[in-house]
């Protein structure tokens, strides 16, 4: 998990004023001169970069799309473009089973349903209108309607979460990995820069030994000590237990995010509230809360980010994720095994489409509220 | 006593944590005794002396799988930090390299690194490592159709093999001259910055800096025999034998390491660059600095402020990230540590190790990392 550096609430003011004062712009070929032949390094810069991209890009383009096997074909014409073109049909035969791993055949138009729901939801909350009251309402609503669709009952056949897999699990993992680390975080936060002695240190305990380990440590002690901790005879399921890591192990790095956006609400905030004579909780919940979550929102949709890619992670636990659905899917079959590059490139472009929207998305963010300021 | 005074509020509700906290504690601990005991595991560390009966395909300190335990972590730790040191320098190399493209008046050059760093930094590493170890174990030709560059770096399924200089005293003299001429330069260094602040004229630093690094490893090199043999890669049997071999697994996670790191660091890079002043460098241009003056003295300085808390998270990122290695069997501290925890079912005292040894680097880091912060800070007026 990457740590997003801290957020830095106000614009630079020496961009904003070099910006206002750059020269109008000049036409065209000027342009394109300025841009790629400035000066006499530049242009042989340029000019070895495209003879590098001539020499690579064709092969590579073959090999990707001209050359490639696409739609549902036989292995056998694969076999016959081996070498020269990608084989884009593993993706073809193996889709439902990368999507949805062991999840019942017949059923799997249900987490197929929960897949929609489940990008539904951020999508939605992403969008600044849906910022109102309702919105923790559609969530719940949301959540229930996509557990409904994964476990069954109600109608239903009932599924075990032992039978989950695919792209739900890890969109599952991220999500309320996220969601359900926030409280925790916000708590954590507010305890490491609490007067308390007792609260800070065990803030800070928690924050730094779960920063100083990686995930990997962290999903081993669910899969392996979660039994020897608990009950004799008292078992949850695995997917529930590599949840319940992932909460733990992202509210510390939550934490840190929300602490920096209460560092960038000025002290003056505090002053003032308190001068009012408001209690800590109203304090916080009325005044200082709603300017540092602010800042921090950008910061929390970059760990939405790792957390997204992080989940796949839950691979060394053996839990059937998006990322180990697509790896399981092309080596236990003999005959598709030798396409597994294809199979994981397939994957990667899933993950980078999801990573790439919200990186935009956390930039568009930034750039408004530094308009709003 | 006051129950509606802050204070008294505060300190009821610090016990009550507490309180809730060691109970917790209590519980599991108890549960987890009583669980142990019902499977017959013995609470300690006293496993470590044990044969540890597993073979670890790369032994950077010799290892023998009738070896303890405790020697066959030590390996996975050595191998953690050898991996972890190597991605460090080439993911540095490499950020430094893009972050600074990323901000070239070229376009082109710009494009590129910008293209670079999307794609590497939002696909998860592990897919990014399932790709490269699958490129080096799938792709690459079987060791007797292995591809050889110039017969020094040779490359088959088997692993990648480099050409190495022969062992010979001479190498080890001269490595002993370069940690000498290393100490000297930070002493002239020294020298130096206290003359300036005396005098106001500085003595040359990096000229003598680099002839010091230079010349004396060769010197020392020459006089013990200037040894020159290399030992090539050969095929012997059914592997190469000679120079040094690099395991398929290691490669790839050196490979993925840093390039994945790196595109984080040329962020960490581009943002610092971008953080000073406009103004500076046009005052340092007023000043008569030459590029290379102004970059040094005036950008760099400041950026480095900038640059280094970020930089040292990517850091100890790629080592936190370098555990990865269990997936595609390196055999990393977690990789042994996982085997020791199966085979001995010691599960919650191998944890352990591997926690603790993450925290003490992690917290070693960023030890290190506040004692630079405390020099390199503004002294404001």
């Amino acid at each position: 998990m990457t740590t997003p550096a801290p957020a830095s609430p106000l614009p630079r003011p020496d961009r904003v004023s070099s910006r206002s004062s750059r020269p109008p712009r000049a036409g065209l070929p000027a342009r394109i001169r300025q841009a790629f032949f400035a000066s006499r390094r530049d242009t042989v810069l340029t000019l070895a970069l495209l003879a590098l991209i001539a020499t690579v890009a064709p092969g590579l383009l073959d090999w990707l799309v001209l050359d490639a096997v696409w739609g549902p074909q036989p292995v056998a014409a694969c076999e016959a473009a081996r070498g020269q073109g990608a084989c884009w049909a593993v993706v073809w035969e193996k889709f439902r089973v990368m999507m949805f791993a062991t999840y019942p055949f017949e059923e799997q138009w249900r987490p197929g349903l929960a897949i929609a729901v489940l990008i539904a939801l951020p999508v939605l909350s992403a969008w600044p209108r849906m910022w109102n009251p309702a919105l923790p309402g559609v969530w719940v609503i949301g959540s229930l309607l996509a557990f409904w669709l994964m476990g069954g009952g109600f109608g239903l056949a009932k599924v075990p979460a032992s039978q989950w897999g695919g792209l739900p699990v890890t969109l599952m993992l991220t999500i309320y990995g996220i969601g359900l680390a926030f409280p925790l975080a916000l708590l954590l936060a507010l305890g490491r820069r609490s007067g308390l002695p007792v609260l800070r240190a065990l803030s800070i305990t928690w924050i730094e030994v779960v920063r100083g380990v990686p995930l990997i440590t962290v999903l081993f002690m669910a899969s392996v000590m979660f039994a020897l901790f608990m009950p004799a005879g008292f078992t949850i399921d695995q997917l529930l237990r590599a949840q319940v890591a992932i909460i733990v192990f992202v509210a510390a790095y939550l934490a840190e995010v929300i602490r920096g956006g209460l560092q960038a609400v000025p002290k003056g905030q505090y002053e003032a509230a308190r001068a009012l004579g408001l209690p800590y909780w109203r304090m916080m919940g009325l005044v200082i809360l709603p300017q540092a979550l602010r800042v921090a929102i950008p910061p929390i949709v970059n760990s939405f980010i790792a957390l997204f890619k992080d989940t796949s992670l839950v691979v060394v636990i053996a839990i059937f994720d998006f990322a180990y659905a697509v790896k399981k899917s092309v080596e236990t079959d003999v005959v598709w095994k030798k396409y597994f590059l294809e199979a994981l490139l397939f994957s990667m472009l899933v993950y980078w489409i999801g990573c790439y929207a919200m990186s935009r998305y956390s930039r568009w963010l930034e750039q408004r509220s530094a308009q709003v300021r | 006593m006051n129950l509606r005074s802050e204070r008294v509020r505060g300190w009821i509700w610090q016990v009550a944590l507490l309180a809730a906290v060691a109970g917790l504690l209590a519980w599991l601990v108890g549960n987890t005794l009583e669980n142990l005991a019902a499977r017959g595991i013995q609470v300690g560390f006293g496993f470590l002396d044990q044969e540890a009966g597993f073979a670890i395909s790369q032994t950077p300190v010799p290892y023998a799988p009738g070896d303890s335990y405790a020697r066959a972590l030590v390996i996975g730790l050595a191998n953690t930090l050898i991996v972890s040191a190597i991605g460090i320098v080439a993911a540095t190399l490499l950020g430094v390299v893009v972050g600074v493209a990323r901000l070239a008046g070229n376009r082109l050059l710009a494009g590129l690194a910008t293209a670079y760093v999307e794609a590497v930094r939002n696909v998860p590493l592990l897919l990014q490592l399932f790709v490269w170890y699958g490129i080096l174990t799938e792709w690459l030709p079987p060791v007797r159709q292995a591809i050889s560059l110039g017969g020094v770096v040779v490359m088959s399924q088997r692993g990648l093999r480099f050409a190495w200089p022969q062992a010979h005293a001479g190498w080890a003299v001269a490595g002993i001259a370069l940690l000498v001429a290393i100490v000297l330069a930070f002493a002239w260094r020294y020298r130096a910055e206290r003359r300036r602040d005396a005098t106001g004229s500085a003595p040359p630093v990096l000229p003598v800096i680099a002839a010091l690094l230079v010349a004396l490893p060769l010197a020392a090199w020459w006089l013990a025999g200037a040894p020159m043999a290399i030992e090539y890669p050969v095929l012997r049997g059914f592997d190469h034998r000679g120079g040094i071999a690099m395991s398929p697994e290691f490669a790839a996670l050196a490979i993925g390491l840093s390039t994945y790191t790196a595109g984080f660091i040329a962020e960490v890079v581009r943002a610092g660059l971008l953080s000073v002043d406009r103004g500076q460098v046009d005052a340092a241009k007023a000043l008569g600095l030459s590029p290379g003056q102004r970059l040094r003295l005036v950008v760099m300085p400041q950026a480095l402020r900038v640059i280094v808390p970020p930089l040292t998270n990517q850091y100890l990122n790629l080592t936190k990230n370098s555990s990865l290695a269990v997936a595609i069997g390196y055999p990393d501290l977690v990789s042994v540590a996982n085997t020791t925890m199966n085979q001995t079912g010691q599960a919650i005292e191998a944890m352990a190790i591997v926690m603790a040894v993450y925290l003490t680097i992690s917290l070693a880091i960023a030890a290190a990392m506040n004692l630079f912060e405390a020099r390199t800070r503004l002294v404001e007026r």
